[in-house]
């Protein structure tokens, strides 16, 4: 037995062996891209069968070590502005991209980033990693920073318990060596209490400005309850779900002071928001070109987490600045010469955000809601009873509801209020979208709401059959 | 207590039993801070509108842990599912007011209970540790923790009201229930699981108390069921037996084709 072991060490140190499997990897990237699919996992997935390992050993060598950014909500927008940081700095950076955020995708991502030789070409990596894989991930890239956000209710069909996924981080996060930093939002109890297993490793951020938040917990709100007694907390304001400034007057477990911290925050309808980043270098005031409380969370954990890794308040800023949309998050578009705002949804957490921010603009609003039950994006649809749709009800002129369980959302639209002669179900999708643009009159804007696997092939109709343009922030809002 | 009135849409009319009295109906929902795990919030909703609809006052209180209803005020007693933390702590606290319950049921009470909730009602519940935790024996069922969970969209034939209906929703637990001699279930399932995933019944009836696996959540795509469950508890309200005025249903209908057609 020991003897096979060694002998397969032998084999995979040899250089001419990882040269083979990255000339393969590449290969493969190469071909799937041209089949159109994108070529972000599958090059991962071939290599890693050959060789689990080849992850570690392709991350030990990145000068500067990886950065992990995991959460239930805004891990992809979240990633993009830190790219966007590190660029601003002068970084070369490796990064798996457009969600591709299981184990196959960190590969992927790294495999693409060697020489044949396996010499890195970046000098950090940056991965955004799902919340289930993020142990696996952690142990085996040893990294030198983990930003954890947040943890919400999502697809309890896949991942189980909130309980489960938290339990599974504090195992991964007091098992990480004194060289991992991690950056820990304050605001959510569940991950904040990851901070006190490694107090001498970890920096806190959050939200200070309390005329952002109210008073009243939304109703897909999680972890109410003491992580140290079990009693209910005490919140004196609310920020977004169970995000917020939290104490138990139990047993006096409370929100640790962060050191990374958003005050003075305004938002300027679907336009943007402005807030100070007040951190331990200095303060700067950040204008962010994408709107909602929830973006800047994004942008803030960004800024920690870029702080932690030594880059000042101005260069943070100015990243911020040049960022544009990730992947779908908020996403602006002219199709057929109409106005189109994609924003994505996927669990009650980030769609009551979604409400949010479109209750920010005045007048009644187009909608195309794309409902599917995929696997990504969870079998049971029973989340949107979750989201507090009410908001929004006086707010629909029309609704075009659309994906495989096209007519569940509408009916959950009608029993949220929108009177049923405004409620249109059409399960295609890009017989749905013709119809939702066609009920546009020009300079309305029609927002399309789709969960994951609906906004892929959203997307992909798009391209196909309608005209485009990308348009970013201002071009099209101004 | 929340009221929802009986006029909220323009159209509709106050309805008044036999007797003149104004219709109403009063849900106690119980502890819908600790189980409300799979959107239970919706079959609320859905209770509350279907009776708007028809110019029918609904009130709904909410009771958590130390709370206790006054039994003979409701008509309907809801109780869904929880995590295992919330679920352990739920159970300690039903236990000592759950002879409340089980009288109001016996009175002719509507009692629907989802998952956990289901779980709290039969006799027992046995842990993985081997540990066994008392339910309020509503039911006579008990609940063995199970190794691996059961998973998926369920679609069952219930004779709750009469043969054929068919009733869909989704299904996520790993407690298995049986049900013991003379319990009769909700009904068979079609596709999906059930109660245990081997004998292919799925919940449980007892006079007008529900207990099932379904959620999705179950009230919204299955207004059949809905409707009966009013219709039971608004006959025990008003002291007479009547029929609620049919809905236009056809997104609900709509949404129901999909999910049977789903599995």
């Amino acid at each position: 037995m020991q003897m096979i072991e060694s002998r397969q060490d032998r084999i995979q140190d040899s250089k001419a062996v990882m040269s083979a499997k990255i000339a393969l990897a590449r290969a493969i990237s190469v071909v799937s891209g041209r089949a159109g699919h994108g070529g972000t996992t599958l090059p991962g997935r071939v290599v890693r069968a050959l060789d689990p390992d080849i992850s570690r050993r392709l991350g030990a060598r990145l000068a500067r070590g990886s950065v992990l950014i995991s959460a239930t909500n805004g891990k992809t927008t979240t990633s993009a502005m830190t790219a966007g940081i590190m660029a601003q700095a002068g970084l070369e950076v490796a990064r798996n991209r457009e969600g591709a955020n299981l184990a196959a995708g960190v590969a992927t991502a790294l495999i693409k980033d060697s020489s044949l030789g396996g010499a890195p070409g970046a000098e950090i990596g940056l991965f955004e990693v799902d919340e289930a894989i993020f142990p696996e991930i952690a142990r085996q890239l040893g990294p030198r920073v983990i930003l954890l956000m947040n943890l919400f209710r999502d697809q309890l069909d896949r991942y189980g318990e909130l309980e489960h996924i938290a339990g599974l981080w504090r195992t991964a996060v007091a098992g990480l060596g004194s060289e991992t930093l991690a950056v820990i939002n304050a605001d959510d109890p569940l991950v904040a209490e990851m901070a006190k297993l490694r107090p001498e490793n970890s920096i806190c951020y959050g939200i200070e400005d309390e005329s952002a938040g109210g008073l009243v917990m939304q109703h897909a709100s999680d972890s109410k309850y003491c992580t140290v007694c079990g009693h209910v907390f005490d919140y004196d304001v609310f920020f977004m779900g169970h995000l917020g400034k939290y104490h138990c007057s139990t047993c006096g477990n409370r929100r640790p002071s962060p050191t990374v911290f958003a005050d003075n925050i305004r938002f300027d309808g679907m336009r943007g928001c402005s807030f100070d980043l007040v951190t331990p270098a200095g303060r700067a005031g950040v204008k962010l070109g994408l709107p909602g409380l929830y973006n800047i969370y994004n942008a803030l954990g960004a800024a920690a987490c870029c702080h932690a890794l030594g880059i000042g308040p101005a260069e943070i800023r100015s990243g911020l600045e040049a960022f544009s949309a990730a992947f779908g998050r908020v996403e602006q578009l002219l199709i057929d010469g109409r106005k189109a705002c994609l924003l994505l949804v996927k669990n009650p957490a980030g769609f009551n955000e979604v409400v949010r921010t479109l209750l920010i603009e005045p007048g009644r609003k187009h909608l195309l809601v794309a409902l599917n039950d995929k696997i990504a994006d969870g079998r049971d649809i029973s989340w949107i009873w979750d989201v507090d749709l009410e908001e929004l009800a006086g707010g629909v002129h029309s609704a075009v509801c659309s994906g495989t369980r096209a007519a569940e959302i509408a009916m959950r639209l009608k029993y949220a209020g929108v009177e049923p002669d405004r409620l249109f179900v059409e399960p295609d999708l890009k017989a749905a979208l013709s119809s939702s643009l066609a009920r546009l009159k020009e300079d309305e804007t029609l927002y399309v709401l789709p969960t994951y696997t609906a906004m892929l092939a959203l997307r992909q109709a798009i391209h196909q059959h309608f005209t485009t343009a990308q348009e970013m922030g201002d071009l099209v809002w101004k | 207590m929340i009221w929802y009135g009986n006029s909220s849409r323009s159209g509709t009319r106050a309805l008044f039993s036999a007797t003149g009295a104004f219709m109403e109906l009063r849900i106690a929902h119980l502890y819908p801070t600790m189980m409300n795990i799979y959107a239970d919030r919706g079959n609320i909703i859905t209770l509350v509108k279907r009776c708007q609809w028809r110019g029918i006052g609904v009130s709904v209180d909410d009771f958590g842990l130390g709370e206790t209803p006054g039994w003979t005020a409701y008509d309907f007693f809801y109780l869904g599912g929880g995590q295992d933390r919330e679920q352990t702590l739920v159970a300690r606290d039903l236990a000592g007011k759950g002879a409340g319950l089980v009288e109001a049921v016996e009175k002719d009470a509507v009692l629907l209970s989802i998952c956990g909730g289901y779980q709290l009602l039969g006799r027992y519940y046995r842990t993985a540790a081997g540990e066994t935790m008392p339910g309020l024996g509503l039911f006579q069922a008990h609940t063995v923790a199970g190794s691996k969970r059961l998973i998926g969209n369920v679609v069952i034939d219930s004779h709750l009201k009469g043969p054929g209906l068919i009733l869909a929703g989704f299904e996520n637990h790993s407690g298995k229930t049986f049900l013991e001699e003379g319990q009769q279930p909700l009904g068979r399932v079609i596709s999906g699981y059930g109660n245990n995933s081997e004998d292919r019944t799925e919940g449980a009836v007892y006079r007008g108390a529900v207990g099932t696996y379904l959620h999705g959540p179950l009230l919204p795509k299955n207004p059949e069921l809905t409707d009966f469950l009013l219709e039971r508890a608004l006959a025990r309200r008003n002291g007479s037996e009547f029929t609620l005025e049919p809905l236009d249903d056809g997104l609900e209908r709509a949404a129901h084709r999909v999910a049977v057609g789903n599995h």
